[in-house]
C-alpha cells in the first residue's frame, strides 16, 4: 500500500450554532485518486476549506508527510503542497495562460521577470498534463475544459502532493471528462494524492480508488471503491435508501390527440441554431438529449425570447408568436429554469418570497402589486408544496443550498401556472435528494396537463421521465425517439454514429 | 465575563437596532446634531415669529431641499446600477430655462397672475425630463456606461443653459416664482413641502407598486431578472427621466430662492453631493439595495455638516476638509468590515487586560 499523503485527524469545526464537522477523519495516500462524496451541506467544502487554509478547524490535527501542518491561508496551504482547482476556474481570463500559470511567481531575471522562462515553463507544465497550446494567447480564447487543465497545471506548478478538485467535471462535455480523467489517472502515477469531490456517481467508479463518504458533518466511513457498489454508496450517502422517483408509465402519457401547446417550425438563429421542427402537446414530457454545445441550451433561448430568432414561426396553442422578450414568453404561459442557477435564475441578495413572486408579479405587471398578505401566501404554499428547507421565506435566497435555490426557481414559475415549462438542467449539481423531488415534482406536473420540456444531459434521467426524446447534435435537430427506447438508441443519437 | 462582551454592543436590542439599515445614518445625524447643541447652545433653538419658524434646524432641512431631491433620483438610478453625473448641470439648465420663459413672457408685468408661474415650472421641468430621457436611452438603447452617457450631458447641459441666457446671469422679477424658493406655508418654508410631497409620492409609488421590487432585481441580478421577465430596460429608462425630473425641480427651488438663474454656477458638484449622500443613506453603489429614506437623511448629513461649519465660525477654506474628514469617519463607521475590526481589537485588548 503506498505512503500516507496526508492524514487528518478528529476535525471540528462549528459555525455558531451549526456544527460543520465533527470528529472528521480523512486519510489521502499518495498515487491514488480519493473520492469525497456526501450531499450538499454534508460538509465536504468545509473540509476541503480547512485542508486548503481558507478557514482554520476548531478541534483536530492535519499530518502532511507525517508533519503536523496548520495552514492558516491558502497561500500558506500552497506553500505546504496542497492546491486547489475549484469548480469555476478562478484564473484571469484576459492574461495569457503563461502568465496565469506563473502569476505571483514569475521566475526573475535581474529583478525583471524573465518571460522566456515563463512560456517555456508554462509549456512544460502543460506537458505533464497532455496539452499543447499556444501560451501567449488569452486564458479567455479557449475551452472551459482547457482552461480546468490550465488551472491544473498552476496547481501542480505550485506544489505537487496534494491536489484537490472540487467538481471538476460540471461543466465539461462527456470526450472533455475522459480527458481530464486521463490527466487524473497520469498525476496519479507520478504519485500526486488527488481529492475528488463530484455529484455525478458514475465518474467516482471511472477513476477513484477509495472513496471517503461524509453526511451531516461526520464521516460515515471509508471505502475501496471497487468494494462499494453504486446503491451502497447512495446508501451511505443520504442515511436511508432513497425512494427514486417513480417514472412516466404508459397509463401516464398524454393522448396522442392532446392539444399542441407549442410548436416550432424551422426555428433557428445563424450560429446557434440550424432551422428546427418541435412540438409540445398538453400533458407531454419532451425530453432534449445532446453534448454540451448540441444547441440545446440555444433551442430553449430561442423558445422563452431570450435569443430572437433569425428564422422559422413559432405557434403557441395554434397561435403565431413573436418573442421579443422573456416577458412575451411568460405572457403566453411559457416558463425557463435556466441552466446556470446563480447567475441566471435566483437572485441571491433578495428573499425567499421576493423570489418566488417575482415571475408571477412580472406577468401582472407594474402596477398590479401583490400584496403582502397575497405573497406570504403563495410563498409558502409553494414552499412547502415543493419542500423548500428554509428558515423562513425572509431568508435571503443566497443562503439556502443549491438543490433548494433550484426548487425556488421551480417554484417562481409554478406561481405564474405555466402552459408549457422548460427546465434547462434542473437536477446539476444538486443533491439526490433534491432531484428526486424534482423529477417527482415534473411527473405530476405533467399528470395535471402541464407541456414540459425536460433538457439533461444525464440520458437515465431522460428515459425515466419523457415521453418523447428529441436529440440535437452540431446544432441541430437529428432525431426523435419514442419514450421506451434503451439507452444504446439515445447515445448512438447523440453521437452519430451508425449502429 | 470579560468587558468587552458586556459592552453596549453586546446588549441584544443595541444590536438588533444597529442592524437595522438606516442605523448609522441616523446616528450620525443625531451626533452630529447633538455636537452642535453642546458646543453651540442656541443651536438647536426653535423660535416663532411672525408666524413662522426660525431656527438652525428649519434652516438646515431648506437649504438641504434640492440636494434631498436630486438624492432621491440619484437613489434610483444607483438601484439599477445606473450613475447619473449630469444632475448638477441639469439643475441649471432646468433653472435657466425657468428664468428664461418667465423673462420671455415678462412675467413682471403679468402682477398676481399665476399663468405664467406655471409655465416656467412645467417649461423646466419637461426639458429636465427629457435630458433624463436622453441619459435613459444612451445607457438602455445605446449600451453605453452610465458614467460616459451622462458626462455628455454634464459638459453640454451647462453649456446649451448658457447659450439660452447669453451667458448673462437671468434675474427674475415675479413674486409667485420667489415664493417657491422663499415662502412660508403654515409656519415651515415652502420648499420642505416640495421635498415632502416627491418623497411620499415616490414612497408610495414603489411601495403601492411592484416597481420596488423590480428595482431591486434588476439592481441585484440583472440576468436572472430579465429570465423571470421584468422588463429592466423600460425601468431603468425610467430611473434616468425620474433623475432629470427631480433635478429640473431642485433648479427650479435654487433659482426661486436667488431670484436668478446661474447657467455656469448654479448646481456645482451637486453629483457628487448626490452620490455621496446616497451613499452615506446606505445604497450600495453596485445596485440592488436602495433606501429612499436613508438617502434623504445622507443629503440633510451634508447640509449639516456645512451649517456646523459656518456656525463654529471655521475659515470657508477648511470647509472642504473638514467635510472630507468627517465624510471619511463616518464611511468608516458604516463599514461592516470596519467595525468587524474595531471589534476584535477591542477583545484582544480586552482579554490583555
Amino acid at each position: 500500500m503506498n505512503p500516507v499523503a496526508l492524514h487528518a485527524t478528529g476535525i471540528g469545526k462549528r459555525f455558531a450554532a451549526t456544527v460543520a464537522l465533527d470528529d472528521v477523519e480523512l486519510c489521502l495516500r499518495a498515487g491514488e485518486i480519493h473520492a469525497l462524496m456526501g450531499q450538499n451541506g454534508a460538509g465536504k467544502s468545509t473540509l476541503i476549506k480547512l485542508l486548503t487554509g481558507v478557514i482554520t478547524p476548531d478541534s483536530g490535527q492535519v499530518l502532511l508527510e507525517g508533519q503536523r501542518i496548520a495552514p492558516a491561508t491558502p497561500v500558506q496551504a500552497q506553500a505546504l503542497g496542497i492546491s486547489t482547482v475549484y469548480q469555476e476556474v478562478n484564473l484571469c481570463p484576459n492574461l495569457s495562460v503563461a502568465e496565469n500559470i506563473f502569476a505571483g511567481r514569475y521566475p526573475r531575471r535581474f529583478g525583471f521577470i524573465d518571460w522566456r522562462a515563463v512560456r517555456r515553463g508554462a509549456r512544460d507544465l502543460l506537458a505533464t498534463v497532455g496539452l499543447d497550446i499556444d501560451v501567449n494567447r488569452p486564458l479567455a480564447t479557449y475551452s472551459v475544459a482547457i482552461q480546468q487543465m490550465v488551472a491544473i497545471a498552476r496547481a501542480i506548478g505550485v506544489s505537487a502532493r496534494v491536489l484537490i478538485l472540487d467538481e471538476p467535471t460540471s461543466s465539461l462535455d462527456e470526450g472533455e471528462v475522459q480527458e481530464l480523467f486521463n490527466v487524473m489517472r497520469r498525476l496519479r502515477e507520478q504519485g500526486l494524492a488527488i481529492v475528488f469531490v463530484t455529484h455525478f456517481l458514475d465518474q467516482v467508479y471511472a477513476v477513484s480508488d477509495r472513496i471517503t463518504v461524509l453526511r451531516n458533518g461526520r464521516r460515515v466511513g471509508e471505502y475501496l471503491a471497487s468494494e462499494l457498489p453504486q446503491p451502497a454508496l447512495v446508501a451511505a450517502m443520504v442515511g436511508r435508501e432513497v425512494a427514486l422517483a417513480e417514472g412516466r408509465d404508459s397509463q401516464h402519457r398524454p393522448a396522442a390527440d392532446a392539444p399542441v401547446v407549442l410548436s416550432a417550425h424551422g426555428l433557428g438563429k445563424r450560429g446557434k441554431l440550424h432551422a428546427t421542427d418541435m412540438q409540445v402537446r398538453q400533458g407531454e414530457v419532451l425530453g432534449l438529449a445532446g453534448l454540451l454545445g448540441s444547441g440545446r441550451t440555444e433551442l430553449a433561448r430561442l423558445l422563452f425570447g431570450l435569443d430572437r430568432a433569425g428564422e422559422g414561426r413559432l405557434e403557441i396553442q395554434g397561435e403565431a408568436i413573436e418573442l421579443h422578450h422573456p416577458a412575451d414568453a411568460v405572457a403566453q404561459g411559457v416558463a425557463l429554469c435556466p441552466e446556470e442557477r446563480k447567475t441566471e435564475g435566483i437572485i441571491a441578495e433578495l428573499s425567499v418570497r421576493e423570489n418566488v413572486v417575482l415571475a408571477l408579479q412580472t406577468r401582472m405587471g407594474w402596477r398590479r402589486a401583490l400584496s403582502r398578505a397575497q405573497q406570504d401566501e403563495l410563498a409558502s404554499k409553494l414552499v412547502k408544496a415543493l419542500g423548500v428547507k428554509t428558515a423562513s421565506i425572509e431568508t435571503l435566497a443566497g443562503q439556502l443550498s443549491g438543490g433548494n435555490q433550484q426548487k425556488v426557481v421551480l417554484a417562481r414559475w409554478l406561481a405564474t401556472e405555466p402552459r408549457l415549462l422548460i427546465l434547462d438542467e434542473p437536477t446539476r449539481g444538486i443533491d439526490i435528494a433534491a432531484k428526486q423531488d424534482i423529477m417527482g415534482e415534473v411527473v405530476r406536473l405533467a399528470g395535471q396537463g402541464m407541456a414540459v420540456l425536460f433538457i439533461s444531459a444525464e440520458i437515465e434521467e431522460l428515459l425515466r421521465l419523457c415521453d418523447r426524446i428529441a436529440v440535437l447534435r452540431e446544432r441541430r435537430k437529428v432525431g426523435e425517439l419514442p419514450g421506451g427506447c434503451s439507452e444504446r438508441d439515445v447515445l448512438e443519437l447523440i453521437a452519430g454514429e451508425v449502429a | 465575563m470579560a468587558p468587552a462582551s458586556t459592552s453596549v454592543v453586546a446588549q441584544p436590542w443595541l444590536r438588533r437596532c444597529a442592524s437595522q439599515p438606516l442605523f448609522w445614518p441616523l446616528l450620525t445625524l443625531v451626533l452630529l446634531l447633538l455636537g452642535n447643541g453642546v458646543f453651540n447652545p442656541g443651536f438647536l433653538a426653535l423660535h416663532w415669529r411672525d408666524g413662522h419658524l426660525y431656527g438652525n434646524l428649519v434652516d438646515i432641512g431648506n437649504r438641504a431641499s434640492p440636494l434631498i431631491l436630486v438624492s432621491l433620483g440619484m437613489t434610483l438610478v444607483i438601484a439599477v446600477r445606473g450613475l447619473d453625473i449630469s444632475v448638477g448641470a441639469v439643475l441649471a439648465l432646468a433653472a435657466t430655462v425657468a428664468a428664461w420663459t418667465l423673462s420671455q413672457v415678462q412675467a413682471g408685468n403679468a402682477g398676481s397672475s399665476l399663468w405664467p408661474l406655471a409655465l416656467g415650472i412645467v417649461a423646466a421641468l419637461v426639458v429636465a425630463a427629457l435630458c433624463g430621457l436622453w441619459n435613459g436611452l444612451l445607457v438602455v438603447k445605446i449600451g453605453m456606461q452610465p458614467i460616459v452617457a451622462t458626462l455628455i450631458l454634464m459638459v453640454a447641459g451647462r453649456g446649451v443653459a448658457q447659450l439660452i441666457s447669453s451667458g448673462q446671469i437671468i434675474t427674475i422679477y415675479y413674486a409667485p416664482y420667489s415664493f417657491l424658493g422663499n415662502g412660508f406655508l403654515l409656519g415651515l418654508p415652502f420648499p420642505l413641502y416640495v421635498v415632502a410631497a416627491v418623497f411620499l409620492g415616490l414612497h408610495l409609488l414603489l411601495r403601492r407598486s411592484a416597481l420596488g421590487l423590480f428595482v431591486g432585481a434588476i439592481g441585484h441580478n440583472p440576468v436572472a431578472a430579465k429570465v423571470a421577465g421584468v422588463r429592466a430596460g423600460a425601468i431603468i429608462l425610467a430611473t434616468y427621466v425620474f433623475c432629470g425630473f427631480s433635478a429640473g425641480v431642485a433648479g427650479v427651488l435654487v433659482s426661486a430662492n436667488v431670484n436668478s438663474a446661474d447657467a455656469n454656477n448654479a448646481g456645482q458638484l451637486f453629483e457628487l453631493d448626490a452620490i455621496l449622500a446616497v451613499s452615506l443613506g446606505g445604497t450600495l453603489l453596485n445596485g440592488g439595495r436602495f433606501s429612499l429614506a436613508g438617502s434623504l437623511i445622507g443629503a440633510v448629513i451634508l447640509q449639516t455638516m456645512t451649517s456646523t461649519i459656518y456656525a463654529v465660525g471655521w475659515p470657508p477654506q477648511l470647509n472642504l476638509v473638514v467635510k472630507a474628514v468627517l465624510v471619511f469617519l463616518v464611511m468608516l463607521l458604516q463599514s461592516a468590515e470596519f467595525r468587524g475590526q474595531v471589534r476584535a481589537w477591542l477583545s484582544r485588548t480586552g482579554k490583555q487586560a
